[in-house]
Order: C-alpha cells, then sequence, then structure tokens
C-alpha cells in the first residue's frame, strides 16, 4: 500500500547549517495499516512525513502510494491520494474564509475544479451532518470565517477535511502537540472513530508515548534520520510506555558513548 | 452637473482598476505595481486599434486581452522564476514602458475624431433623447456623456457581477483561499502557482479594460497616464473597506467601486477648491499612507487606557 524505500534528504548540503534529517529510512505497511511514527527531536520524524507529502524532492530513494510510483509526483499532484492534518491548527484551513467554503475547497481534493458553484445544497446538507458529529456545535455556524474558532475546533475540521474524500493515506502530524489537553483528547477521539470508520491507512507522528501506546497497531522509533525501532502485531499490543521509555534511555546512552568515543578519537588524534 | 457626472464617470472607469488591485492585494496580498504598465498597455492597444477603424467594442476587449498577458507575465515571474512580487511587478511596469511606446508609434495618440465608444455614446444619445442635451431633473446635460456614463455603468455591473460569481465558483474559491493559505489549499490539490498567475492575469486584464475605456473616455492615450495609477487603485480598495468596513466577498467587490468613485469625487472637489493638480499625486500617497498608518496609530493610543485597569 505505502512503501517507502531507502530515502535520503540532506538540507543545505555543503553548508554550515547542513542537516541530515533522512539517512536511509525504509517502511512498508498494508492497507488499513495504523502506523505511529515516535522520535526525539531532530529525529527526521515530520521530515518522514512531509517527504511522504511531497513537500520537497527526495536526494535518493523511492515512495510508492496505492500501486503508483509517487516518488516525482509534486506535492499538490500528491494531494490527490494524501490528506492531511498538520501541527500548527492554522495551517490546515483558510481563516477568512467560511467553515462551508473550506469544505467545499476540500471536498475537491486533487480533482479538477470547475466552474460550479462551490457551495451547492447537498453539499450544504451533507457538512452539516458531518460536522453535527462533532458534537462542538459548529454545525449552525458554517457561515462564521474559520479564523474566529478556536485551535481545537480548527483542528477537528481539518481532519474532517482531510478524510471527507477518502484518502488512500492519512497523514497525522503530530496533530494534537498544540492544544491544550482537553482540546487533544478530544481530537484523538474524532481521530480514532474517523480511521475506524472509513478504515483508513494512517500515519500518525507524536512525541507522546502514551498515545502511541494507546493507538495504532505498528509503532516506528526514529533516530538522528534513521528507524530505530519497530514493533508490530502481538509486540506492539503488549508494549507498555515504560517500554518506550526504556528504548529511548537506550537511545539516548548510545548516543553519549557515541559523543564520548568521538572526543576520545579527537583528542588523541587530532 | 458636467462636473459631478465627469467625476462620476471616470470614478466608475477607474473602479475596474480598484477591482483587479483588490485581487492582488487583498486576495493575493502583492502590492502590484504592474498596473501603472497594464493600463497604459490596454488604452495603446484600443488606441490604436480604434485609429484603425476596428470595433470600440472589440479594442476594448483587445485591451483586457494586453492586461491578461501583461499579469500572466509578471505571475510566471513570481510563481516560476521566484523573483519578489514586488520587483517582478518592478520589472513588467518598467519593461512595459517601451512596448507601449512602440505599439503607439509615439508617446501619444488623439481619438477625438476616431470612432470611438464615446461617438458611438453621441449617436444613441442623439436618438434616444433627440437632441445633444436633455433636461436631467432641472440640469442641462450632454446626451453623449450621460450614455457614457450609462455604458460604464452597464460594464461596471457586468464586471462585478462577473467576478463576484466567478470567486464563488470551484475554481474561484480555490483561487481566494490560494492567497489566504497557500500550504494548506497546495495539501488539497491545488497547483498555487498556477491559480496566482491565473489571478493576476485577470487583476491586470480588468485594470486593461479601465485604460482602454479611460483612453476613448478622455480622447486619447498617453505613454504617462499609467503612473501611480496602483496607488490610486489601493486608495480607492482602502476607502471602499472602511466605508463597508467588512471583508466579506459581495461587499469588498462593492466597496472597491464605491471607494473609486468617492475618492474621484473627493480629487473633484479638491481641484475645484484650488489644489494644484501637480501636487494630486503627491496627496494621494499621503492619503494611503494614512490610511495604512493611522489605525495601528489609534490602537496604540488606547492601549495605556487599558493598561491601569489591568494591572489594578
Amino acid at each position: 500500500m505505502l512503501t517507502v524505500q531507502n530515502i535520503y534528504k540532506t538540507f543545505n548540503a555543503g553548508t554550515a547549517n547542513e542537516v541530515r534529517p533522512l539517512r536511509g529510512v525504509s517502511l512498508d505497511i498494508p492497507e488499513g495499516a495504523f502506523l505511529v511514527i515516535l522520535g526525539g527531536n531532530g529525529s527526521g520524524k515530520s521530515t518522514l512525513l512531509n517527504a511522504i507529502a511531497g513537500t520537497f524532492p527526495l536526494d535518493n530513494g523511492e515512495i510508492h502510494l496505492a500501486g503508483q510510483n509517487v516518488t516525482r509526483w509534486q506535492e499538490h499532484r500528491r494531494a490527490r491520494l494524501i490528506g492531511r492534518v498538520f501541527q500548527n491548527p492554522f495551517t490546515g484551513t483558510a481563516p477568512n474564509m467560511s467553515i462551508a467554503e473550506n469544505f467545499a475547497l476540500a471536498i475537491r481534493r486533487g480533482q479538477a475544479r470547475g466552474l460550479g458553484w462551490a457551495l451547492t445544497k447537498n453539499l450544504m446538507n451533507e457538512l452539516r451532518d458531518r460536522v453535527k458529529e462533532l458534537r462542538m456545535g459548529l454545525e449552525d455556524r458554517l457561515g462564521n470565517a474559520i479564523g474566529s474558532l478556536s485551535g481545537g475546533q480548527r483542528q477537528a475540521l481539518t481532519l474532517l477535511m482531510a478524510t471527507c474524500l477518502k484518502p488512500a493515506l492519512l497523514l497525522l502530524d503530530e496533530h494534537t502537540a498544540a492544544l491544550d489537553p482537553k482540546s487533544a483528547d478530544q481530537i484523538i477521539r474524532v481521530t480514532e472513530e474517523v480511521i475506524k470508520r472509513y478504515k483508513l491507512t494512517t500515519l500518525m507522528v507524536t512525541h507522546s508515548m502514551q498515545q502511541a501506546v494507546n493507538l495504532g497497531d505498528r509503532i516506528l522509533m526514529m533516530h538522528r534520520g534513521s528507524v530505530a525501532y519497530r514493533f508490530e502485531g502481538a509486540d506492539k499490543q503488549r508494549l507498555r510506555v515504560e517500554d518506550l521509555l526504556a528504548r529511548f534511555e537506550e537511545l539516548r546512552r548510545r548516543e553519549m558513548l557515541d559523543d564520548s568515543v568521538a572526543t576520545l578519537l579527537q583528542e588523541a588524534y587530532i | 452637473m458636467t462636473l459631478l457626472l465627469g467625476a462620476l464617470t471616470i470614478g466608475l472607469i477607474l473602479s475596474l482598476l480598484a477591482l483587479g488591485i483588490y485581487i492582488s492585494y487583498r486576495v493575493f496580498d502583492i502590492a502590484d505595481i504592474t498596473v501603472d504598465g497594464s493600463i497604459t498597455f490596454g488604452a495603446a492597444i484600443c488606441a490604436v486599434l480604434i485609429v484603425n477603424r476596428v470595433n470600440p467594442l472589440l479594442a476594448t476587449l483587445a485591451g483586457f486581452a494586453g492586461g491578461v498577458v501583461a499579469g500572466t507575465v509578471t505571475g510566471i515571474l513570481q510563481a516560476k522564476f521566484k523573483i519578489n512580487p514586488l520587483l517582478s511587478g518592478i520589472l513588467v511596469m518598467t519593461g512595459l514602458y517601451s512596448v507601449n511606446l512602440h505599439v503607439m508609434g509615439k508617446s501619444n495618440i488623439p481619438l477625438l475624431s476616431a470612432e470611438s465608444l464615446t461617438v458611438w455614446a453621441e449617436h444613441v444619445g442623439q436618438s434616444w433623447f433627440g437632441g445633444a442635451e436633455v433636461n436631467l431633473g432641472g440640469w442641462m446635460v450632454s446626451t453623449r456623456d450621460l450614455v457614457t456614463l450609462l455604458t460604464v455603468v452597464a460594464v461596471i455591473v457586468t464586471a462585478c457581477l462577473g467576478l463576484y460569481w466567478f470567486f464563488r465558483t470551484e475554481l474561484g474559491t480555490a483561487m481566494r483561499a490560494s492567497g489566504d493559505n497557500p500550504q494548506m489549499i497546495r495539501a488539497l490539490g491545488v497547483n498555487v502557482e498556477r491559480y496566482r498567475i491565473m489571478g493576476l492575469a485577470l487583476s491586470n486584464g480588468l485594470v486593461g479594460i479601465a485604460g482602454a475605456l479611460l483612453a476613448q473616455y478622455q480622447g486619447f492615450a498617453d505613454a504617462q497616464m499609467g503612473i501611480g495609477m496602483v496607488v490610486w487603485g489601493l486608495a480607492s480598495v482602502i476607502i471602499g473597506e472602511s466605508l463597508t468596513g467588512s471583508r466579506s466577498l459581495g461587499l469588498a467587490i462593492f466597496g472597491a467601486v464605491a471607494g473609486s468613485i468617492l475618492f474621484r469625487l473627493l480629487v473633484a472637489i479638491a481641484l475645484r477648491w484650488g489644489l494644484n493638480p501637480n501636487d494630486l499625486k503627491l496627496v494621494t500617497a499621503l492619503f494611503v499612507f494614512a490610511a495604512l498608518v493611522l489605525p495601528r496609530l489609534l490602537q496604540q493610543r488606547k492601549r495605556p487606557v487599558a493598561a491601569p485597569l489591568g494591572s489594578s
């Protein structure tokens, strides 16, 4: 369903600001899978998601999605297959346009846009039903500008917009990280509902180990631009937050060892 | 009365310019100085065609096409070559100055004897009202001016309804979103660069019509006529926003037209009261400056009053 083969990316190559967020990442998930991607700051987890979404061209490697090689597709072309929710609630919606207009944009995701009315009666009815399911009271405010809503409400709507046309792949990039705990819980609940109902293939980046344990059927832990651990099936089901913490600690210790060895070598040879 | 009619007509013609600026400045948040060149481009193309006995309506449409081309070039410079939007506009505007001279073959084309829309309006006025003047609520008004005004009103109403319709279609909604949140609409499958080019083409196309109509109304096209037009359009859009006080689409379009007319009337009154025409552009620039800065200054004034309440 989604295959990522050994992808590499270096930003600002050859300068003092050179970063290498992806150093040979591979993954392969079947249809209907829900993969949670964990990792510390700078581990490359968000970059991996952006690489799949097509935000930047790869240096090396290939990405196949829904039976097509999408490696050279630009971001807007891949949008036909991919629905996305971003970390920043302001990123996923057009603030000066109404809830209904935002939804009208999303319902044509990846399709040709013509000269028909954007807001048809059918669309408004469907939208009202969908928004009602959020239980946020937004169904009476469809004409309001999205910029007037709270971050949690915007994020819930972005999730609806990303999934109203069933995407082959749903990408969630720390989509609860910028919210207060109550809104975050609410969004996680809605996320679970939507994914279950439409049987969506999902990649979710998070730094919450609790979320990683509770959600999804597999986990990928990233470190320094490559995959450090994978958990699937029964392993994933047995996994506890403490186990994940232990793995993080292990990574940290290995890194310290790397650093001290490097200093040792430096002192010895330079 | 003649003065009022004239101010109204020019205000309406330039409201097409204001609508164009509304698209570039409010939808895409670009101060697009291309319009200084494209309004002249529209006027030059139209004037040359009319002098060569082309139907004035076709000539006006050719002015629109000229504007579309100019806007497309600016859009391509921005979207494909990643040149700063302001600089892209400056480049195209500067280049257009030479192009306009080539199109016209000289720096000025008079249209006084040519078969333009105003001459057509004169004929129509004669046959409708049966004379060169008609009594309008106690004033004697030239039927030529009256028919010209009505024609321009018809053009503006069509343009406004067309824009309002377009911006509510799937395509137009996506275009507005490309200005409002490019990252979001890209994730929904829209080629933002292409939409930006289309938006600038449409914007400058409207400006091209404004140039074509203006040349026919004032009876000449001139290589210098576009200087400062972008500021003029910005002033109209800003006045329109303060008139309607709203960012909703319909009111914004209406506001741009109303702002353009009001601004032209203010200018006509100021000139009547003895404002030196040479100072006009300076006054316009100062006006836009004040309109941009005053709201912020007023807000800062309010803050010290609120602070003691919060701290106590």
